[in-house]
């Protein structure tokens, strides 16, 4: 190839050089079919070896597959899903993976805007506000909610001893299934409102001034402003945004890991906490496969959502240098 | 947008102030703890007035924890040193095997691309067990169950996806006719990539880097699933800790400290780059 052959480019040899490079021209035609490939071969190779095991769990999911009990081994084809039908326990994850992806993406979302609102104008103040508020966000999920679990233990915790001196003598956090909820929301909450709020700023800083000075010029009230002509600009980072932690949100582990382990009870058994749980403690395989699959259909819709929305952003986004 | 009241000022005042407070106490008080020692942790009512010690992170330094009852070895260094070595490793081979599929990405439309490069981001939003559940039995088989290699392949769910996505706006950024130019003075394709794409993509190659590094560190489902207690890195390790350590508290702030500091220091530095990373080039910062 012709790789180093500038090293060369005034020598007297010119002719020959020349010659050499036509020749690796041609060379590079014929590779520019090939080159592609061999650049991305080894991300390809990667994404083979874990293509695999996804289809071990699709053929684990249609097992009878219970680690206890080996000779019991065989196919059941469908019998897990259909299983889930009548069960109540099925029901329960469902119901509170999704009540916990909408609350937190709700509430960050709400949050997020409004940080995001306060913090637009470009001052020196909001732009430091903007990268501290990072902080939560670069935090492992596992060791926010350590912290969150330090900060609500009931012999020392700081938060609890708030909650004492708001009236709240007994309050459980994450121990009490009233309140376990709330708890691992919270610790959501402080961990990614400032992925929304860092998107949502970024795309209000994006938007064209135009229509605000002409608002501004007619008069239009602020709010007005805010629900004609800001919201409605801002919807597809809004869309993007949303549809993203709720990817992340509705597959939410360490943080229900690490504060409660699904519990008290099954008050927080999310699919990815139920799925590990049985495939480790009641090592039923084939169930836990299965649920996985339901979580991973979820997601797949969503996910194509997501990659719609996402792809005609980031268009805007570079069309914009 | 001049008009704001006296009172509206306040108010915003008083908001931003509510939220530094709520997002910032946490790191904030745990710092705090990690300086006590669990004497002052438990009086009630918790003050701020306390005699900084340094004790908790000595005894996460020294390996062990001597009081008066017993000695308590602490393995937490081990953790540290673990995530270190996973998250460098999959940021190396991830750079390693993105930058290039990155470039084929961004600069030549081939048969199958789009689809290859879809397929990898949607690793970064199936569900991470469906794919680690099997997987144990297979590194059991492959014999790779109890190695760095075996995590570090894993870990590319995390780190190839982003380093792809990110790398591949930046390539797409730089004009064709610089390389085209480049290409008719004679010079190859590898010439080319490395002496003009890959300093001109430089910047983007360091942010997506630096943000891969992150989540590898942050990450804590993959190896909790996957590592043998030698391998676990801070996030396995730090949450083991809790019941090893029993009560010492301020020893499980330090070692919570010390888990957040590499990450939050790296965010601080480039914050410039988070917003685009974050959102895989779909919103510039």
């Amino acid at each position: 190839m012709t790789g180093r052959s500038h090293r060369f480019g005034l020598s007297p040899r010119f002719e020959k050089i020349s010659e050499v490079q036509h020749k690796g021209i041609r060379a590079g035609r014929i590779s520019r079919e090939v080159l592609p490939y061999l650049l991305s071969l080894p991300a390809l190779l990667v994404c083979i070896g874990i293509l695999i095991p996804f289809g071990t769990a699709i053929w684990y999911s249609l097992q009878r597959y219970r680690l206890s009990q080996p000779w019991n081994r065989g196919m059941n084809w469908g019998e897990n899903y259909l299983n889930f039908l009548s069960e109540p326990d099925f029901w329960n994850t469902l119901q509170v993976s999704l009540v916990y992806a909408g609350l937190t993406v709700v509430l960050e979302l709400l949050l997020g805007l409004g940080i995001a609102l306060l913090l637009r104008r470009r001052t020196r103040l909001n732009n430091f506000i903007s990268v501290i508020l990072l902080m939560p966000l670069m935090t492992a999920p596992v060791l926010a909610a350590l912290m969150f679990k330090l900060m609500t233990n009931p012999n020392f915790g700081i938060l609890s001893y708030f909650m004492q001196l708001a009236g709240f003598e007994d309050f459980r956090w994450g121990s009490d299934p009233s309140t376990a909820l709330f708890t691992v929301i919270l610790v959501d909450i402080w961990v990614y409102t400032p992925f929304m709020m860092i998107l949502l700023l970024a795309g209000l800083r994006s938007l064209p001034p135009q229509p605000f000075e002409a608002a501004a010029l007619d008069g239009v009230p602020r709010w007005q402003q805010f629900w004609r002509i800001t919201l409605p600009m801002l919807m597809p980072y809004v869309l993007t945004a949303s549809l993203f932690r709720l990817l992340d949100s509705i597959q939410q582990f360490d943080i229900i890991y690490a504060l409660t382990q699904g519990g008290p009870g099954d008050t927080l058994m999310v699919f990815q906490v139920e799925a590990y749980l049985n495939f480790f403690q009641s090592t039923n395989i084939g169930r836990s496969a299965a649920l996985l699959i339901i979580l991973w259909a979820i997601t797949f819709v969503l996910s194509n959502m997501f990659v719609k929305n996402w792809l005609r952003l980031r268009e805007r986004a570079r069309g914009e240098i | 947008m001049q008009h704001q009241s006296v009172l509206e000022n306040w108010l915003r005042g008083i908001a931003l102030a509510l939220i530094v407070l709520f997002f910032m106490f946490p790191i904030f008080w745990i710092l705090l703890m990690s300086l006590q020692t669990n004497e002052t942790i438990l009086r009630s009512p918790p003050s701020m007035v306390f005699s900084p010690t340094l004790s908790n992170y000595q005894a996460i330094f020294a390996g062990r924890l001597d009081s008066n009852a017993a000695s308590l070895d602490i393995r937490f260094l081990g953790n540290l040193w673990n995530s270190i070595i996973l998250s460098v490793g999959s940021v190396g081979v991830a750079l390693l095997f993105g930058v290039p599929a990155a470039y084929a990405f961004a600069r030549y439309k081939f048969r199958g691309s789009e689809d290859i490069a879809f397929t990898l981001l949607s690793f970064r939003f199936a569900p991470p067990l469906l794919v680690l559940l099997p997987l144990t039995s297979y590194f059991q088989t492959l014999g790779i169950a109890d190695t760095y290699f075996g995590l570090i392949w894993v870990y590319q769910l995390i780190c190839l996806p982003l380093i792809l996505w990110i790398v591949r706006g930046y390539f797409e950024d730089i004009p064709a006719d610089v390389e085209h130019a480049y290409r008719i003075a004679g010079h190859g394709w590898f010439a080319t990539f490395r002496n003009i794409a890959l300093p001109l993509a430089r910047p983007g190659i360091a942010a997506a880097g630096l943000l891969a590094f992150i989540f590898a560190w942050n990450n804590f489902i993959f190896a909790l699933v996957l590592a043998s207690a030698d391998k676990q890195p801070v996030t396995v390790g730090a949450l083991a800790f809790v019941t090893a350590s029993g009560i010492q508290y301020g020893q499980i702030a330090a070692a919570v400290v010390l888990s957040i500091a590499p990450t939050l220091a790296l965010a601080l530095y480039a914050q410039r780059y988070l917003v685009e990373g974050l959102s895989l080039g779909a919103v510039k910062g």
